[in-house]
């Protein structure tokens, strides 16, 4: 009986050469359904890629994006998952006024004044946040 | 959307048909926050009996674990809960992580498969909850996208929440920092491993069951 050999894709191994930072803007995703967007971050992610993305993902966007990845460990060789960090663009000091002014363009054309950065882990060792800032550490290897 | 909504009618009839009282209260977090720890907890202070293993080793728990019939009374008021302890929500597993405490290769990557599976179902159980209590390390950084991501998609479907910081014990522990990192939310400070400030807590937990 001929064993059958089990065939994984492979991610290429990261190294400092292949690090790419990938700027993203809302209008590459805003015409896109949450399978769409997805599809779009895990193709540039698998290809070893930090993402920018202007503007941020819904809450169920962020968990199906968790959920999709974590269906991918294992049988993607050398896949480790995700780091993924959302800047907001708020301001506390805003009046009132603006911050009406704001929801409603929310509404209309999506949270485009926030930043999300997504890279997969194999690559961003580790990611820290802050209210103001996010921070990279990538991995060595 | 479409999940939303059907979310908000599912729990409008749930809410028509369940049997008062039975509540189903949620345990989320990342790896190690404590969350199997509080539910032993409350198990202990009420059943005199633990709900599930513990271990400073991430994703102990890789199942839903469920206590069912847990019944809480305050101030004559007696509440029955089903307690569902959930597995740590992370982004990223490395099966090597397993192996810095002590794991050999092939368990380490049967540990990593099981923590996989079990975040994917504890995303999956988030649709079914009543109220949920995200619990937070109070002693590493808050602002992790695992707890804005997970208290999002709460908000969303109009679930009922308490933040509790964990591990309020420990020297290096910041529940200021948590509280101003979540400052729509309650937050209330506890030890779940020595039993510190359980009192609070309680009183907390009936406040979020008023709200489902």
């Amino acid at each position: 009986m001929v064993k059958k050999k089990s065939v994984k894709r492979r991610i290429k191994k990261p190294s400092k050469k292949d690090l790419t930072i990938h700027f993203m803007p809302y209008s590459a995703i805003s015409h896109e359904d949450a399978i769409g967007r997805i599809k779009k971050i895990m193709g540039l992610i698998l290809k070893n890629k930090i993402i920018i993305l202007q503007g941020k993902l819904k809450p169920d966007e962020e968990v199906r994006l968790i959920e999709n990845s974590m269906t991918l460990i294992g049988n993607i060789q050398g896949f480790q998952g995700i780091e993924i960090a959302g800047l907001n663009g708020e301001n506390e000091n805003r009046s009132l006024f603006e911050g009406v002014r704001r929801n409603i363009a929310k509404i209309l054309i999506g949270e485009q004044d926030a930043i999300t950065v997504i890279g997969p882990a194999s690559v961003v060792k580790e990611m820290t946040k802050d209210p103001k800032k996010v921070e990279l550490m990538l991995a060595r290897k | 959307m479409i999940k939303i909504i059907r979310n908000f009618a599912r729990r409008i009839f749930a809410g028509v048909f369940k049997k008062k009282g039975e509540i189903k209260l949620g345990f989320y977090g990342s790896p190690n926050a404590g969350k199997t720890s509080l539910a032993n907890r409350i198990c202990q202070d009420w059943l005199g009996e633990d709900l599930g293993s513990v271990s400073r080793m991430p994703h102990e728990t890789r199942e839903i674990q469920i206590k069912e019939k847990v019944i809480l009374e305050r101030d004559g008021k007696k509440i029955e809960f089903k307690l569902i302890d959930t597995p740590g929500v992370a982004t990223r597993i490395d099966f090597e992580d397993f192996m810095k405490f002590g794991l050999k290769r092939k368990a380490a990557q049967e540990r990593a498969k099981e923590a996989t599976q079990g975040i994917i179902a504890s995303i999956k159980w988030l649709d079914d909850m009543d109220a949920v209590i995200v619990l937070i390390d109070s002693t590493i950084n808050p602002y992790s996208q695992v707890n804005i991501t997970i208290l999002g998609n709460l908000a969303a479907r109009n679930i009922p929440v308490l933040v509790v910081a964990n591990k309020i014990d420990l020297k290096k522990s910041d529940i200021k920092k948590v509280r101003g990192a979540f400052p729509e939310y309650d937050v209330v400070g506890i030890s779940a491993k020595n039993g510190d400030n359980m009192e609070e807590f309680y009183e907390e937990l009936f406040k979020l069951v008023k709200k489902v």
